[in-house]
């Protein structure tokens, strides 16, 4: 499904009001391959990653998403989780994914994604009563429904404590082996990906 | 159609929990046409002539109450992003979104209409109607709201400019919605009133989710 997708990304550059908040941003995300944009707070990952997913134009540069199937469009084969988590709470965590789930018309089964974010035990529970780790979780759980081969992660693993962060390691690693693209904005290190398909992008130079 | 109805469903099922606006915007309808009495008197005759337009400017101001929310919450919590992601354009999306508070928001009013012809002594036949101006006219109303919600939704306090930016435009559908009602020696103009007031609904309905899912994209940015 993937084998023929991939990124590349030439000089990008974000102003606003006239103050550049990145420039000079090249990289190729190919099958397989995780990227993770490294930066200080304020540098400007958050906005490249919108820039990405095409929710803010470019002031310079060139986005090119190379698509393996023509019929798809970028919004089918991508799939973002921002930093706001984007949870119904007065729905249960199942009514929650299965929305998402009918949304994207994707046969994903509900019940494994539940399965594997942990959340089985309060699956019929309203997300009301979720911890922060837990709803961040069930955003998560959203890249499983929505099953797209380019994932762009805000900050994943913010409010996880280390067995979240080691959860979220194992998802982006699994994707990565089933040939995904994953562009994260994180300070975690991806443990099971081999050193050759991660790159780091570094946003304005500043290392984290 | 799946991911159309799962839109409709869940917001539906949002409007209806506990926390949903349906009953706020519905006790808020009832009790708008209920203070009229005591500020117009005890005359039967000014109520029933004044009823109709009474009930149509409470329609009018209860529908503007719940406008915020429509996609409020969605942008906030980051649902309107995810959203934006489906295969299904966001016109269709905004398109069921729409339907939906149509359909938790308005048609609660509309039944509980009756209620208040009681209490401005409204006939049976003006109730009727009235309910029928109501069902053809409120589509319109949440239509042209549903702008000014998109428009206003990336302002923290847009609560308070949506309303000035909908009212304006509400204004024709409030004229034809009242004027279908007049009786007796122009009762063609009424029937003619009735047609514009559908066709506006009409308009309303084809170019309102372009123009909304164009208000949001925009936001986006």
């Amino acid at each position: 499904m993937v084998e023929k997708t991939f990124i590349k990304v030439r000089e990008l550059a974000v102003s606003r009001g006239g103050f550049v908040i990145f420039e000079g941003i090249s990289f190729d995300a190919m099958p397989g391959e995780v990227i993770l944009l490294r930066g200080p707070n304020g540098a400007g990952k958050s906005t490249c990653l919108a820039a990405l997913y095409g929710a803010l134009a470019p002031t310079h540069g060139l986005i090119d998403i190379h698509l393996s199937d023509e019929n798809r469009s970028t919004r089918e084969l991508i799939h973002v989780i921002g930093h706001v988590p984007g949870v119904k709470t007065t729905l249960t965590v199942r009514e929650n994914l299965q929305f998402w789930a009918d949304l994207y018309g994707s046969a994903a089964n509900v019940e494994n994604a539940i399965d594997a974010a942990g959340l089985h035990p309060i699956a019929d529970s309203d997300a009301s009563i979720l911890s922060a780790g837990q709803t961040r979780r069930l955003a998560l759980a959203r890249l499983l429904v929505a099953e797209r081969p380019i994932w762009i992660l805000d900050e994943p693993t913010s409010a996880l404590d280390k067995q979240g962060d080691a959860w979220v390691g194992n998802l982006i690693a699994r994707h990565s082996q089933k040939g995904g693209i994953i562009i994260a904005a994180t300070h975690l290190d991806i443990p099971n990906v081999p050193a050759e398909k991660i790159k780091t992008v570094l946003i304005n130079g500043a290392p984290a | 159609m799946r991911a159309f109805w799962a839109v409709v469903k869940r917001d539906i099922k949002l409007a209806t929990r506990i926390g949903g606006d349906a009953m706020t915007v519905l006790l808020f309808y009832v009790m708008v046409g209920a203070i009229m009495p005591f500020a117009i008197g005890p005359d039967k005759v000014l109520l029933a002539k004044l009823g109709p337009a009474i009930i149509w400017i409470s329609a009018l101001l209860s529908l503007l109450l719940a406008l915020d929310r429509l996609f409020r919450t969605d942008h906030e919590d980051g649902s309107l992003i995810a959203m934006s992601q489906a295969p299904l354009p966001l016109e269709m999306i905004v398109t069921a979104k729409i339907l939906a508070h149509w359909l938790t928001n308005a048609l609660p009013l509309i039944a509980a209409t009756p209620l208040l012809a009681i209490l401005l002594n409204l006939d049976a036949g003006q109730t009727l109607l009235v309910i029928f101006t109501l069902l053809i006219g409120t589509p319109a109303l949440v239509c042209f709201g549903a702008i000014g919600a998109a428009v206003t939704v990336t302002i923290k306090r847009g609560g308070l400019i949506a309303p000035i930016l909908i009212l304006p435009l509400s204004i024709p559908t409030l004229i034809f919605g009242v004027s279908a009602l007049s009786t007796g020696a122009i009762e063609t103009a009424a029937s003619s009133a009735l047609l514009f007031l559908a066709g506006f609904t009409l308009l309303a309905l084809v170019f309102t989710p372009f123009a909304t899912a164009l208000a949001l994209k925009m936001g986006a940015e």
